[in-house]
């Protein structure tokens, strides 16, 4: 299957804050159709990696290739003109605004007259979400009074609308109910099935077995390594993540 | 009842806390009137309250960007004194030493040179702030002692005084209006953009299928519109030119002056005229542009709108760029007033656009705020100082009650806000 030119490569990227080496010396890769779950214990330096990807950090050392090109990604602008787009944990949404003003954050719609047209960016948003999620009827309201599980479609909608090619997803159903966790797990099969390649950052490996076709495990900043998930238990997962252990390849 | 109240409410999509505004304007509006015996709701007093407030109420439409985005600027009333300070300098001592005294573009020259060096130092300010870090606070309190101090030093204290005289009819004296024929003029046009665009509005609505309000809820709304910016016109033509104005008038125009008088309307003032430019410009800016966009989102959410490749550094230079451009307006209205610029030219005037901002509805902690809510603000602070000192209040109290008002006005705000859940 890796024939292939990956879309990503990171390779032997670098960030440290301060004295504290976050990210040391991590290479992952992502193919097309392909979800790669990223692991690791709370500050294992998953997410700072991600973070490298999606422009908010900009790392010390390492090369980033897109599509095998070398690419410079210095900021958010840079990583959504690769087509890499991000729902973060925390959503980052503007709460203060609409549905349709947060999906077209930075990438509005405007008319011949360089204005903002709410109108039509309104009418997109319920074309895309009549698609995605069906129940989401509150277009007019803030975000701010919005359930959880609404405010993650908004952010879901807006990753996927922009003909995203590689998606980042950080513990995307960390604060969903299990019938939103289904809605999601739905979605990335579907966007996989699009040939979208996913990075998932996850702490449940059950999510992780279920959705991802390779993990990558990382532990106090540093790789342990990167498994096909059918060739790996549970538990060879688990030790990976706690004690930093490859599985031995008797099995 | 309450129920159908609220199906009203919502049919006709009326902003309540615009409403609650207006509402408690009208009261204080009433309260003075009965307790001045009549005096307060006078075409005069109207007229002078409009000419009194376009200064300050400038200002606060810039104000409300600061505060959106979480920032706050106490440099605003030193830096309009600065700016008034060059700007007499230059049209008084510079100017006619090249183009001669009284020379038409000089109140031209000046106005623009004022609007650059306002937009320079207020775009200074924010890179402070936005790339150096320094918290808005201390920036614009060092800017509130910087320009001030400035502004003494321009002229070592002296008063600059008189004016250019086109330059005058800026700040809406006796010759600074626009007379009955162009005010209904202007009356007319502000009502015939604000119907066509509800109609625009309205039909864009409907071309995406989305529910549009019923047909009476829009009549009434351009009713209302309508009446309230002809229903203005009327009281400023109301207001007659002072004996000597009006005689000076009749000679220009080659008029007899009759023995009983002769009755010229003042109209509509041409710092009210300026406030109106400013505050549809403004509007458009926030609600029709990216950077109003971005303004509102780095306000609600700072990490979000930086995330979303929105560069919230240069947003912060634009913004106190902005500010810095409309206190320079606001130097040329209160100067121009005055006919002179003195040292005390703009004291104390942060507190009082702060205020308007904030009682017009613009949160602190960011994201939320409108132009037309701090426009009305400044016209509530204005009625309250110029009402209290006709009903003869002294100044001591007037500003226990101001302060008073302010806080109960922010406080009220937070209610309605907890209440309505937004």
């Amino acid at each position: 299957m890796n024939k292939q030119t990956p879309l990503i490569e990171m390779k032997n990227i670098e960030l440290a804050f301060g004295g504290v080496k976050a990210v040391n010396d991590v290479s992952v890769d992502l193919y097309p159709g392909e979800v790669v779950g990223v692991l690791g214990h709370n500050g294992a330096g998953k997410s700072t990696l991600i973070k490298v990807l999606s422009g908010a950090y900009k790392a010390d050392a390492g090369e980033i290739f897109v599509n095998g090109e070398k690419a410079t990604i210095n900021n958010p602008r840079d990583a959504r003109a690769y087509n890499i787009e991000t729902i973060y944990q925390t959503l980052a949404l503007a709460d203060n605004l609409d549905a349709a003003s947060n999906l077209f954050l930075g990438r509005e719609i405007v008319n011949k007259f360089g204005m903002v047209d709410d109108d039509a960016m309104e009418a997109e948003t319920r074309k895309i979400m009549q698609r995605l999620n069906p129940n989401f009827t509150n277009f007019k309201s803030p975000v701010s009074a919005l359930s959880g599980g609404q405010r993650q479609s908004v952010a879901i909608t807006r990753a996927v609308y922009f003909n995203a090619r590689i998606l980042i997803m950080d513990e995307p159903t960390a604060a969903l109910g299990p019938q939103e966790t289904a809605m999601v797990a739905e979605l990335i099969n579907q966007l996989k099935a699009e040939g979208i390649g996913i990075f998932l950052i996850s702490h449940d490996i059950h999510d992780v077995m279920e959705l991802c076709d390779r993990i990558s495990v990382m532990k106090n900043g540093k790789l342990v390594g990167t498994e096909n998930v059918a060739d790996v238990t549970d538990d060879e997962i688990l030790s990976m993540i706690i004690l930093g252990k490859k599985p031995t390849k008797s099995n | 009842m309450k129920k159908i109240m609220r199906n009203v409410v919502g049919a006709v999509g009326i902003d309540l806390r615009l409403l609650g505004m207006i509402g408690a304007l009208v009261l204080l509006w009433i309260v003075f009137d009965l307790s001045t015996g009549g005096r307060f709701m006078t075409p005069r007093n109207l007229f002078n309250l409009s000419v009194q407030t376009a200064s300050v109420a400038v200002m606060s439409t810039g104000m409300v960007f600061v505060i959106v985005t979480r920032h706050i600027d106490l440099s605003v009333g030193a830096l309009l004194g600065f700016i008034g300070m060059v700007m007499g300098t230059l049209q008084l001592n510079i100017l006619p030493e090249y183009l001669g005294f009284g020379h038409w573009s000089i109140w031209m020259i000046t106005a623009v040179a004022g609007l650059l060096l306002g937009t320079i130092i207020g775009a200074f300010q924010g890179w402070i702030i936005g790339y150096l870090t320094v918290p808005a606070f201390i920036v614009t309190l060092g800017g509130l002692l910087v320009w001030r101090g400035a502004a003494w030093w321009v002229t070592q204290g002296q008063t600059v005084a008189p004016l250019d005289s086109t330059f005058r009819m800026l700040g809406g004296g006796v010759e600074g209006t626009l007379g009955a024929q162009l005010s209904w003029l202007v009356g007319m046009v502000a009502t015939i953009a604000a119907v066509v665009t509800m109609v625009l509005a309205r039909r864009r609505k409907s071309s995406h299928g989305f529910k549009v309000k019923p047909l009476w809820a829009e009549y009434a709304q351009g009713g209302i519109v309508t009446l309230f910016i002809l229903g203005y016109v009327v009281i400023m033509n109301a207001y007659p030119l002072p004996k000597g104005a009006a005689k000076r008038y009749a000679e220009a125009e080659g008029i007899e002056y009759p023995a009983d008088g002769l009755f010229i309307s003042h109209g509509i003032a041409i710092p009210v005229i300026i406030l109106l430019v400013v505050a549809i410009v403004m509007t458009v800016v926030a609600q029709k542009t990216r950077f109003g966009r971005y303004v509102f989102a780095t306000g609600g959410n700072p990490d979000a709108a930086e995330l979303s490749g929105i560069n919230t550094r240069m947003l912060t230079v634009k913004v106190f760029a902005l500010m810095g451009a409309l206190t320079a307006i606001a130097a040329v209205i209160a100067s121009a007033r005055l006919g002179a610029v003195g040292n005390d030219l703009g004291v104390l005037d942060e507190l009082r656009v702060i205020a308007a901002a904030v009682i017009g509805g613009t949160a602190l902690s960011g994201g939320i705020g409108t132009i037309y809510g701090a426009i009305i603000g400044a016209v509530i602070m204005q009625s309250l100082q110029s009402g209290m000192a006709m009903v003869g209040v002294d100044a001591p109290l007037q500003s226990i009650v101001v302060g008073v008002v302010l806080v109960l006005a922010v406080f009220i705000d937070i209610v309605y806000r907890r209440r309505a859940g937004v």
